[in-house]
């Protein structure tokens, strides 16, 4: 099998006729790990939201593939199918629906009629997975998300991309709302996954995930695009200066995109 | 009700062997009937509903084995162990006679009439005949079961009761009785349901009084064709520190008036009343939990669930009425409805009485549709939208019907909701 590759072409994104996302461009390949860094109101998460293809997000502009096929063409299942995996900042609470019964459903929905997942081999991988990101078993049959704390959604999440395996994941600040010991886990959870098979795209303010998931890439986000690239000494140096010379080297006012969430 | 006589009436009495009591109370609300008005439902208009235009007919058969009933019968049979009694139209058709605990009674109410006359008049027709509706139950009433647990008996296993409505414009009105005496433990499974599209009425009573320190709980469901008008009133009344259970399942395509009124007459009593609906199709329904807190220390937790899909209607109506001297008591109640299809509609009624100062109550409404943002997430997971759309259903349903002890019972469900909402 080729290298998976996502390749995102001047995208261009509205919510409610406001343009949040004004030209993205962005190729990542199976085994690299891009960080999107950026302050409040950026556009970073609205990024995230319409490649999954978040219904309340519109694209009016640009392209995106998925090892060549039309990603924006896709429904939203479809996309997750074709191997997009996007961790929310803030995943929905599903009352009645065990953690369990959901997980199942997602991975049979991937592996098609007939050739569904064994109970005992599900179990099995689930037990694993959970005891990687230091989750009591009860999660297992709680119902998804009700009543989880912020870091224990996190976990879910990651947790989910765990066990779907799939070829792009997209964490959208699964840092905030972490102390150190669950950001650990968080991220020996992701390193475990890192292989040629899966690129990352981890969305963040803060460099401090940073020190756990080596990055490849780094891009500073602003006004609804990416304005600057570089490797990891780039988010180092934000980490220390902050991003208040960036703006100053592009001439950057007001780095939001004037629409505050 | 001019097709029927007082002369019909009192042939049905004689066919059971009734005493004269009971040809009495038949009579007397026979007579009632026309003077009396429809029953007051929220948001219901009852004018056009067939309560009274229907055939008796004859079950003409009985089965000596479980393998001869229809499949749709045999399908809701709980346990191979378990006790249970099947009505047909007018009469019972199958029972099982396995061995019940020390004094158990487990019979049909005709031969009730004649082997325990005296509990059946301390405890039959105890309520109040306040509407038409009732009035035609209690004139027509036409079989049924009495159950009967003895002070400090725990049954192990539920018993099973299966109204089976078959023919064209046919009619059946069972009447359930259950007296659970003190800290006795009994569960019951009453299952209402129809083989022929073409029926007309099933208009039930299920009447349960639990003792002190006594446990019972009774899971009724219901799944009639459109055809069907299909009524059910519950009443139980609990005494000191005992505990009710309802579980109603009201999965009719017709329409449907489902009540459940608990009376927590004596300190300490406890009702929980989980109630789930799936309409389908023009289903209309007026589902009602009233609960009456008397004694003090008392407390009651109504938990409905109902989702409607094509131009199905639900009102869910919650009462919880707390009287002066129940202090210390706590009423909690929740109804939620989901609709899933434009036309669909739905009401959520809750209501607080409470005359009394010392005590506590919450309740909490919802009428809604499914949250894109949950769809969105659940789809982002690879999941369809239909099958997502059935998770989020089954979720909403599950946190009353997981409650369901029986995992045949939850399994029957589960199926005929699946079967709703694919049809």
């Amino acid at each position: 099998m080729s290298t998976p590759n996502l390749n995102i072409r001047d995208l261009q994104v509205s919510i409610e006729d406001k343009q949040i996302l004004k030209g993205v461009n962005l190729s990542v390949n199976g085994g690299e790990i891009h960080a999107i860094m950026g302050p409040n109101g950026t556009g970073k998460s609205t990024l995230a939201s319409a490649l999954m293809g978040h219904p309340k997000y519109e694209v009016t502009a640009g392209d995106v593939s998925i090892n060549g096929e039309d990603l924006l063409e896709m429904e939203v299942d479809e996309r997750a199918r074709a191997g997009l995996f996007l961790a929310m900042q803030y995943p929905s609470e599903v009352s009645g629906v065990t953690n369990s019964d959901f997980l199942r459903s997602a991975i049979n929905a991937k592996r098609g009629e007939g050739n569904e997942i064994s109970l005992m081999k599900f179990i099995r991988q689930m037990d694993k997975q959970m005891n990687v990101l230091d989750m009591d078993e009860s999660f297992a049959t709680r119902y998804l998300n009700e009543g989880f704390s912020g870091g224990e959604k996190k976990r879910n999440e990651i947790l989910q991309m765990m066990m779907l395996k799939p070829q792009f994941a997209i964490l959208d600040e699964i840092d905030s709302g972490l102390d150190i010991d669950a950001l650990k886990i968080v991220a020996a959870g992701v390193n475990e996954m890192r292989s040629p098979e899966m690129g990352v795209i981890i969305i963040t303010h803060y460099q401090r995930l940073l020190n756990y998931i080596k990055p490849d890439f780094v891009h500073v986000f602003m006004q609804g695009r990416i304005v600057k690239s570089g490797g990891p000494e780039l988010a180092e140096r934000l980490e220390q200066e902050g991003y208040d010379w960036v703006k100053e080297e592009l001439g950057i006012v007001d780095e939001t995109v004037g629409h505050k969430v | 009700m001019s097709v029927w006589s007082r002369e019909q009436i009192t042939q049905l009495s004689l066919a059971q062997h009734e005493p004269k009591w009971a040809l009495e109370k038949r009579l007397e609300a026979f007579d009632a009937i026309d003077s009396l008005p429809l029953p007051k439902l929220e948001k219901t208009n009852l004018d056009r509903w067939n309560f009274s235009s229907f055939q008796l007919q004859k079950a003409n058969t009985t089965y000596q084995q479980i393998d001869q009933l229809p499949n749709e019968i045999s399908r809701l049979l709980l346990d191979e162990n378990s006790n249970v009694l099947i009505q047909k139209n007018d009469s019972v058709v199958y029972q099982t006679e396995n061995t019940l605990e020390q004094g158990v009674i487990f019979t049909s109410l005709a031969s009730a009439f004649q082997q325990h006359e005296t509990l059946l008049k301390k405890y039959l027709y105890g309520q109040d005949v306040s509407h038409r509706v009732a009035a035609i139950h209690q004139a027509f009433v036409h079989g049924g079961a009495f159950i009967y647990v003895p002070r400090n008996v725990t049954l192990k296993l539920p018993l099973q009761t299966i109204f089976w409505l078959d023919g064209k414009e046919a009619a059946m009105f069972p009447h359930v009785l259950i007296v659970a005496e003190d800290n006795s433990k009994v569960e019951i499974v009453a299952n209402f349901l129809s083989t022929s599209s073409e029926a007309a009425i099933s208009n039930s009573v299920v009447q349960a009084y639990v003792g002190q320190g006594a446990n019972v709980q009774v899971a009724t469901v219901s799944q009639f064709p459109h055809s069907v008008v299909d009524v059910m009133e519950r009443f139980a009344t609990v005494g000191q520190d005992g505990n009710m259970e309802w579980i109603v399942a009201d999965l009719s395509d017709g329409r449907i008036i489902s009540k459940s009124t608990t009376h927590l007459k004596e300190n300490g009593g406890h009702v929980d009343v989980k109630s789930v609906a799936f309409g389908a199709g023009e289903m209309r329904s007026n589902i009602t939990a009233e609960v009456f807190h008397e004694g003090t220390h008392t407390t009651s937790d109504i938990q409905a669930r109902s989702v409607m899909k094509d131009k199905a209607t639900s009102i869910l109506n919650s009462i919880t009425k707390i009287e002066k001297g129940a202090s210390k008591s706590d009423g909690q109640q929740t109804g939620k409805v989901l609709m899933l299809d434009p036309e669909a509609r739905g009401d959520a009624n809750p209501i607080l009485l409470i005359d009394e100062n010392d005590v506590t109550a919450g309740h909490a409404a919802s009428v809604g549709r499914i949250d894109p943002l949950t769809l969105f997430y659940l789809m982002s997971r690879g999941i369809s939208k239909n099958e997502a759309s059935k998770l989020i259903i089954r979720g909403f349903l599950d946190t009353i019907i997981s409650d369901i002890p029986s995992a045949a019972l939850r399994a029957s469900i589960h199926e005929t909701i699946e079967g709703k909402f694919t049809s």
